[in-house]
Protein backbone atom coordinates (compact mmCIF):
# COMPACT_ATOMS: atom_id res chain seq x y z
CA UNK A 1 0.00 0.00 0.00
CA UNK A 2 1.25 3.50 -0.65
CA UNK A 3 1.70 5.24 2.64
CA UNK A 4 -0.92 7.91 2.94
CA UNK A 5 -0.93 10.86 5.26
CA UNK A 6 -3.17 10.33 8.26
CA UNK A 7 -6.08 12.59 8.96
CA UNK A 8 -4.51 14.16 12.04
CA UNK A 9 -4.85 17.91 12.28
CA UNK A 10 -2.64 19.35 14.98
CA UNK A 11 -3.47 22.90 13.97
CA UNK A 12 -7.13 22.77 14.83
CA UNK A 13 -6.28 22.28 18.49
CA UNK A 14 -4.33 25.48 18.85
CA UNK A 15 -5.99 28.74 18.04
CA UNK A 16 -4.35 30.96 15.49
CA UNK A 17 -5.94 34.37 14.96
CA UNK A 18 -7.00 35.60 11.54
CA UNK A 19 -4.58 38.49 11.88
CA UNK A 20 -1.69 36.11 12.51
CA UNK A 21 -2.66 34.05 9.45
CA UNK A 22 -2.93 37.17 7.29
CA UNK A 23 0.39 38.50 8.51
CA UNK A 24 2.22 35.20 7.92
CA UNK A 25 0.87 34.85 4.37
CA UNK A 26 1.45 38.54 3.61
CA UNK A 27 5.12 38.09 4.49
CA UNK A 28 5.26 34.94 2.35
CA UNK A 29 3.52 36.66 -0.54
CA UNK A 30 5.91 39.59 -0.35
CA UNK A 31 9.17 37.68 0.01
CA UNK A 32 8.82 34.54 -2.11
CA UNK A 33 10.70 35.69 -5.20
CA UNK A 34 11.63 33.45 -8.09
CA UNK A 35 8.80 30.95 -7.88
CA UNK A 36 9.02 27.89 -5.66
CA UNK A 37 6.51 29.32 -3.21
CA UNK A 38 5.92 25.81 -1.83
CA UNK A 39 9.39 25.66 -0.27
CA UNK A 40 8.84 29.03 1.40
CA UNK A 41 5.43 27.82 2.64
CA UNK A 42 6.82 24.69 4.23
CA UNK A 43 9.64 26.60 5.91
CA UNK A 44 7.23 29.17 7.35
CA UNK A 45 4.22 27.02 8.27
CA UNK A 46 5.76 23.68 9.28
CA UNK A 47 9.23 24.61 10.52
CA UNK A 48 8.86 28.12 11.94
CA UNK A 49 5.23 28.59 13.02
CA UNK A 50 4.52 24.87 13.56
CA UNK A 51 0.90 25.35 12.47
CA UNK A 52 0.99 22.10 10.51
CA UNK A 53 2.89 18.84 10.61
CA UNK A 54 4.71 17.57 7.56
CA UNK A 55 2.09 14.92 6.81
CA UNK A 56 -0.74 17.45 6.66
CA UNK A 57 1.41 19.76 4.58
CA UNK A 58 2.18 17.00 2.08
CA UNK A 59 -1.48 15.92 1.90
CA UNK A 60 -2.38 19.52 1.11
CA UNK A 61 0.36 19.73 -1.49
CA UNK A 62 -0.86 16.57 -3.22
CA UNK A 63 -4.35 18.04 -3.32
CA UNK A 64 -3.06 21.41 -4.56
CA UNK A 65 -1.16 19.78 -7.40
CA UNK A 66 -4.09 17.60 -8.44
CA UNK A 67 -6.71 20.34 -8.50
CA UNK A 68 -6.68 23.22 -10.97
CA UNK A 69 -5.09 26.44 -9.80
CA UNK A 70 -1.66 27.45 -8.59
CA UNK A 71 0.03 25.51 -5.82
CA UNK A 72 0.70 28.72 -3.92
CA UNK A 73 -2.91 29.88 -3.72
CA UNK A 74 -4.39 26.39 -3.39
CA UNK A 75 -2.05 25.74 -0.44
CA UNK A 76 -3.04 29.08 1.10
CA UNK A 77 -6.69 28.06 0.89
CA UNK A 78 -5.98 24.58 2.28
CA UNK A 79 -3.85 25.79 5.19
CA UNK A 80 -6.09 28.78 5.98
CA UNK A 81 -9.11 26.49 6.06
CA UNK A 82 -7.32 24.08 8.39
CA UNK A 83 -6.45 26.89 10.79
CA UNK A 84 -9.63 28.99 10.83
CA UNK A 85 -12.20 27.70 8.33
CA UNK A 86 -13.52 29.86 5.51
CA UNK A 87 -12.33 33.21 6.92
CA UNK A 88 -8.89 31.68 7.43
CA UNK A 89 -8.77 30.51 3.81
CA UNK A 90 -9.82 33.95 2.60
CA UNK A 91 -7.25 35.97 4.60
CA UNK A 92 -4.46 33.49 3.78
CA UNK A 93 -5.18 33.80 0.07
CA UNK A 94 -5.49 37.59 0.20
CA UNK A 95 -2.23 37.89 2.11
CA UNK A 96 -0.46 35.62 -0.36
CA UNK A 97 -1.66 37.62 -3.37
CA UNK A 98 -1.66 41.22 -2.17
CA UNK A 99 2.04 42.23 -2.30
CA UNK A 100 2.75 40.60 -5.67
CA UNK A 101 -0.41 42.04 -7.22
CA UNK A 102 0.48 45.59 -6.18
CA UNK A 103 4.05 45.19 -7.42
CA UNK A 104 3.13 43.59 -10.76
CA UNK A 105 0.43 46.20 -11.43
CA UNK A 106 2.86 49.07 -10.77
CA UNK A 107 5.53 47.45 -12.96
CA UNK A 108 2.95 46.63 -15.63
CA UNK A 109 1.68 50.19 -15.88
CA UNK A 110 5.21 51.62 -15.88
CA UNK A 111 6.82 49.22 -18.34
CA UNK A 112 4.21 47.65 -20.64
CA UNK A 113 1.47 48.66 -23.04
CA UNK A 114 0.71 51.82 -24.95
CA UNK A 115 0.83 54.11 -21.93
CA UNK A 116 4.15 52.88 -20.57
CA UNK A 117 6.55 55.35 -18.99
CA UNK A 118 9.73 53.43 -19.76
CA UNK A 119 10.42 51.15 -22.73
CA UNK A 120 11.96 48.08 -21.15
CA UNK A 121 11.39 45.70 -24.04
CA UNK A 122 15.02 44.68 -24.39
CA UNK A 123 15.24 43.81 -20.69
CA UNK A 124 11.99 41.84 -20.80
CA UNK A 125 13.22 39.61 -23.64
CA UNK A 126 16.00 38.30 -21.39
CA UNK A 127 13.69 38.05 -18.40
CA UNK A 128 11.29 35.97 -20.49
CA UNK A 129 14.07 33.77 -21.87
CA UNK A 130 15.31 33.12 -18.32
CA UNK A 131 11.72 32.32 -17.29
CA UNK A 132 11.56 29.68 -20.03
CA UNK A 133 14.83 28.22 -18.73
CA UNK A 134 13.34 28.13 -15.24
CA UNK A 135 10.26 26.35 -16.59
CA UNK A 136 12.41 23.74 -18.32
CA UNK A 137 14.22 23.06 -15.06
CA UNK A 138 10.87 22.87 -13.24
CA UNK A 139 9.63 20.36 -15.82
CA UNK A 140 12.71 18.23 -15.24
CA UNK A 141 12.40 18.46 -11.44
CA UNK A 142 8.70 17.51 -11.44
CA UNK A 143 9.13 14.97 -14.22
CA UNK A 144 12.05 12.94 -12.93
CA UNK A 145 10.25 11.27 -10.00
CA UNK A 146 7.00 10.93 -11.98
CA UNK A 147 8.37 9.29 -15.11
CA UNK A 148 9.03 5.70 -14.11
CA UNK A 149 7.82 3.51 -16.95
CA UNK A 150 6.90 3.51 -20.61
CA UNK A 151 3.29 4.49 -19.88
CA UNK A 152 4.51 7.69 -18.22
CA UNK A 153 6.64 8.63 -21.21
CA UNK A 154 3.66 7.97 -23.49
CA UNK A 155 1.35 10.15 -21.38
CA UNK A 156 3.87 13.01 -21.26
CA UNK A 157 4.46 12.78 -25.02
CA UNK A 158 0.76 12.56 -25.89
CA UNK A 159 -0.09 15.54 -23.69
CA UNK A 160 2.80 17.62 -25.00
CA UNK A 161 2.11 16.86 -28.67
CA UNK A 162 -1.64 17.43 -28.31
CA UNK A 163 -1.04 20.96 -27.02
CA UNK A 164 2.23 22.06 -28.62
CA UNK A 165 2.00 20.35 -32.02
CA UNK A 166 -1.67 19.66 -32.73
CA UNK A 167 -2.71 22.80 -30.83
CA UNK A 168 -5.80 21.15 -29.40
CA UNK A 169 -7.82 23.14 -26.87
CA UNK A 170 -6.85 22.38 -23.27
CA UNK A 171 -10.36 21.19 -22.21
CA UNK A 172 -10.27 18.54 -24.95
CA UNK A 173 -6.84 17.34 -23.84
CA UNK A 174 -7.75 17.27 -20.15
CA UNK A 175 -10.99 15.38 -20.75
CA UNK A 176 -9.38 12.71 -22.93
CA UNK A 177 -5.81 12.13 -21.73
CA UNK A 178 -6.65 12.91 -18.07
CA UNK A 179 -9.18 10.08 -17.53
CA UNK A 180 -7.07 7.75 -19.67
CA UNK A 181 -4.01 8.39 -17.49
CA UNK A 182 -5.99 7.80 -14.29
CA UNK A 183 -7.45 4.63 -15.82
CA UNK A 184 -3.95 3.34 -16.55
CA UNK A 185 -3.17 3.70 -12.85
CA UNK A 186 -6.62 2.62 -11.64
CA UNK A 187 -6.67 0.64 -8.42
CA UNK A 188 -6.49 -3.07 -9.06
CA UNK A 189 -7.23 -5.74 -6.49
CA UNK A 190 -4.04 -7.74 -6.77
CA UNK A 191 -2.06 -6.82 -9.85
CA UNK A 192 -0.22 -3.97 -8.26
CA UNK A 193 -1.22 -0.86 -6.43
CA UNK A 194 -0.79 2.48 -8.14
CA UNK A 195 2.91 3.08 -7.79
CA UNK A 196 4.01 6.14 -5.92
CA UNK B 1 -19.08 46.54 -19.31
CA UNK B 2 -19.42 43.52 -21.58
CA UNK B 3 -15.66 43.53 -22.11
CA UNK B 4 -15.10 43.38 -18.36
CA UNK B 5 -17.49 40.44 -18.12
CA UNK B 6 -15.67 38.71 -20.96
CA UNK B 7 -12.41 39.10 -19.05
CA UNK B 8 -14.08 37.59 -16.00
CA UNK B 9 -15.42 34.71 -18.10
CA UNK B 10 -12.17 33.91 -19.89
CA UNK B 11 -10.08 33.90 -16.72
CA UNK B 12 -12.69 31.87 -14.80
CA UNK B 13 -12.48 29.23 -17.51
CA UNK B 14 -8.67 29.31 -17.37
CA UNK B 15 -8.84 28.95 -13.58
CA UNK B 16 -10.76 25.68 -13.83
CA UNK B 17 -8.48 24.42 -16.60
CA UNK B 18 -5.23 25.17 -14.73
CA UNK B 19 -4.45 21.57 -13.85
CA UNK B 20 -0.72 21.54 -13.23
CA UNK B 21 -0.54 25.20 -12.25
CA UNK B 22 0.12 28.43 -14.08
CA UNK B 23 2.62 27.33 -16.71
CA UNK B 24 0.34 24.52 -17.84
CA UNK B 25 -2.36 26.97 -18.85
CA UNK B 26 -0.15 29.36 -20.88
CA UNK B 27 -1.01 27.91 -24.33
CA UNK B 28 -4.75 28.16 -23.61
CA UNK B 29 -4.33 31.66 -22.16
CA UNK B 30 -2.59 32.69 -25.38
CA UNK B 31 -5.39 31.13 -27.44
CA UNK B 32 -8.02 33.07 -25.56
CA UNK B 33 -6.25 36.44 -25.21
CA UNK B 34 -4.12 36.80 -28.34
CA UNK B 35 -5.75 34.17 -30.57
CA UNK B 36 -9.27 34.12 -31.98
CA UNK B 37 -10.56 37.41 -30.58
CA UNK B 38 -7.32 39.27 -29.99
CA UNK B 39 -7.21 41.43 -26.90
CA UNK B 40 -3.47 41.81 -26.87
CA UNK B 41 -0.57 41.77 -29.30
CA UNK B 42 1.48 38.58 -28.78
CA UNK B 43 4.46 40.72 -27.93
CA UNK B 44 2.59 42.52 -25.15
CA UNK B 45 1.46 39.19 -23.73
CA UNK B 46 5.08 38.04 -23.64
CA UNK B 47 6.26 41.25 -21.99
CA UNK B 48 3.56 41.06 -19.33
CA UNK B 49 4.36 37.42 -18.56
CA UNK B 50 8.06 38.25 -18.30
CA UNK B 51 7.35 41.16 -16.00
CA UNK B 52 5.32 38.88 -13.75
CA UNK B 53 8.48 36.90 -13.02
CA UNK B 54 9.91 39.90 -11.20
CA UNK B 55 7.09 40.08 -8.63
CA UNK B 56 6.99 37.92 -5.49
CA UNK B 57 4.21 35.48 -4.68
CA UNK B 58 2.20 33.22 -7.00
CA UNK B 59 3.68 33.52 -10.48
CA UNK B 60 0.46 34.22 -12.39
CA UNK B 61 -0.49 37.48 -10.65
CA UNK B 62 0.37 39.09 -13.99
CA UNK B 63 -3.13 38.17 -15.18
CA UNK B 64 -4.09 41.45 -13.46
CA UNK B 65 -1.91 43.37 -15.93
CA UNK B 66 -3.46 41.50 -18.87
CA UNK B 67 -6.90 42.44 -17.54
CA UNK B 68 -5.71 46.02 -17.12
CA UNK B 69 -4.55 46.28 -20.73
CA UNK B 70 -7.88 44.86 -21.94
CA UNK B 71 -10.32 46.80 -19.75
CA UNK B 72 -8.56 49.09 -17.27
CA UNK B 73 -8.62 48.63 -13.50
CA UNK B 74 -11.98 46.86 -13.59
CA UNK B 75 -10.43 44.45 -16.07
CA UNK B 76 -7.48 43.89 -13.73
CA UNK B 77 -9.82 43.07 -10.85
CA UNK B 78 -11.96 40.76 -12.97
CA UNK B 79 -8.92 38.89 -14.31
CA UNK B 80 -7.71 38.32 -10.73
CA UNK B 81 -11.12 37.27 -9.43
CA UNK B 82 -11.70 35.07 -12.45
CA UNK B 83 -8.34 33.36 -12.30
CA UNK B 84 -8.10 32.78 -8.55
CA UNK B 85 -11.64 32.43 -7.15
CA UNK B 86 -12.98 29.35 -9.01
CA UNK B 87 -9.93 27.16 -8.34
CA UNK B 88 -9.74 28.55 -4.79
CA UNK B 89 -13.36 27.66 -4.07
CA UNK B 90 -12.82 24.20 -5.54
CA UNK B 91 -9.78 23.63 -3.31
CA UNK B 92 -11.77 24.89 -0.33
CA UNK B 93 -14.66 22.50 -0.95
CA UNK B 94 -12.53 19.48 -1.72
CA UNK B 95 -9.93 20.25 0.95
CA UNK B 96 -12.59 19.79 3.61
CA UNK B 97 -13.39 16.24 2.51
CA UNK B 98 -9.92 15.30 1.26
CA UNK B 99 -8.90 13.45 4.43
CA UNK B 100 -11.99 11.29 4.26
CA UNK B 101 -10.54 9.72 1.12
CA UNK B 102 -7.16 9.10 2.70
CA UNK B 103 -7.59 5.35 2.35
CA UNK B 104 -9.29 5.39 -1.04
CA UNK B 105 -7.04 3.77 -3.65
CA UNK B 106 -8.57 6.14 -6.19
CA UNK B 107 -6.98 9.12 -4.48
CA UNK B 108 -3.53 7.71 -5.15
CA UNK B 109 -4.54 6.63 -8.67
CA UNK B 110 -5.69 10.14 -9.59
CA UNK B 111 -2.56 11.74 -8.20
CA UNK B 112 -0.37 9.16 -9.96
CA UNK B 113 -2.16 9.37 -13.29
CA UNK B 114 -2.27 13.16 -13.45
CA UNK B 115 1.46 13.42 -12.65
CA UNK B 116 2.74 12.75 -16.19
CA UNK B 117 -0.15 14.76 -17.69
CA UNK B 118 1.03 17.73 -15.64
CA UNK B 119 4.61 17.27 -16.85
CA UNK B 120 3.45 17.26 -20.48
CA UNK B 121 1.34 20.38 -19.92
CA UNK B 122 4.17 22.33 -18.27
CA UNK B 123 6.57 21.36 -21.04
CA UNK B 124 4.05 22.54 -23.64
CA UNK B 125 3.68 25.76 -21.62
CA UNK B 126 7.44 26.32 -21.73
CA UNK B 127 7.53 25.86 -25.51
CA UNK B 128 4.50 28.10 -26.01
CA UNK B 129 6.11 30.79 -23.87
CA UNK B 130 9.38 30.47 -25.80
CA UNK B 131 7.48 31.07 -29.06
CA UNK B 132 6.16 34.34 -27.69
CA UNK B 133 9.11 35.76 -25.77
CA UNK B 134 12.21 34.33 -27.47
CA UNK B 135 11.58 33.76 -31.18
CA UNK B 136 12.65 36.63 -33.44
CA UNK B 137 15.30 38.10 -31.15
CA UNK B 138 18.34 36.27 -32.47
CA UNK B 139 20.52 33.80 -30.60
CA UNK B 140 20.98 35.60 -27.27
CA UNK B 141 17.62 34.54 -25.72
CA UNK B 142 18.34 30.87 -26.52
CA UNK B 143 21.71 31.15 -24.86
CA UNK B 144 20.14 32.73 -21.77
CA UNK B 145 17.42 30.08 -21.61
CA UNK B 146 19.92 27.23 -21.86
CA UNK B 147 22.29 28.79 -19.36
CA UNK B 148 19.52 29.38 -16.80
CA UNK B 149 18.24 25.81 -17.09
CA UNK B 150 21.77 24.40 -16.80
CA UNK B 151 22.72 26.57 -13.81
CA UNK B 152 19.51 25.70 -11.96
CA UNK B 153 20.12 21.99 -12.52
CA UNK B 154 23.68 22.23 -11.25
CA UNK B 155 23.64 24.84 -8.48
CA UNK B 156 21.20 25.80 -5.76
CA UNK B 157 20.47 29.46 -6.41
CA UNK B 158 17.34 31.60 -6.21
CA UNK B 159 16.01 31.80 -9.78
CA UNK B 160 15.14 35.49 -9.36
CA UNK B 161 18.86 36.38 -9.62
CA UNK B 162 19.16 34.47 -12.89
CA UNK B 163 16.00 36.12 -14.18
CA UNK B 164 17.45 39.55 -13.43
CA UNK B 165 20.77 38.53 -15.01
CA UNK B 166 18.87 37.43 -18.12
CA UNK B 167 17.25 40.86 -18.34
CA UNK B 168 20.61 42.61 -17.98
CA UNK B 169 22.11 40.35 -20.65
CA UNK B 170 19.53 41.26 -23.30
CA UNK B 171 19.71 44.92 -22.27
CA UNK B 172 23.44 44.82 -22.90
CA UNK B 173 23.00 42.84 -26.12
CA UNK B 174 20.53 45.44 -27.34
CA UNK B 175 22.94 48.27 -26.52
CA UNK B 176 25.57 46.43 -28.58
CA UNK B 177 23.15 45.95 -31.44
CA UNK B 178 22.99 42.16 -31.00
CA UNK B 179 19.28 41.89 -30.19
CA UNK B 180 17.03 42.02 -33.25
CA UNK B 181 13.47 42.94 -32.43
Amino acid sequence: MPSEPSAGSPASAQSVSLLEIFRAFLVLGGTSFGGGVVAYLREALVVREKWLDDETFLAGLELSQMLPGLNATNMSVYVGERLRGAPGALVACLGMMLPGTVIVMVLGILFTGGGRVVNASSVLVGVGAAAVGLLLETTWKIGRPVIQRAADVAIVAATFLAIAYFRLPLPVVLLTIGPLAVWIYRPRAAAGEPAK
Amino acid sequence: MTLVLQVLGVFSLLSILAVGGGAAVIPEMKRLTIGAAPWLAPRLFGEVYSLGQLAPGPNMLMVSVIGYHVAGFAGALCALLGFFVPSGVLTFRIGRVWDRFADSPWRAAIARGLGPVTVGLILAGAVSLAETVMVGHGAVPYFICGAVAAILLLVKVNPVFLILAGGLATFAANALGALPS
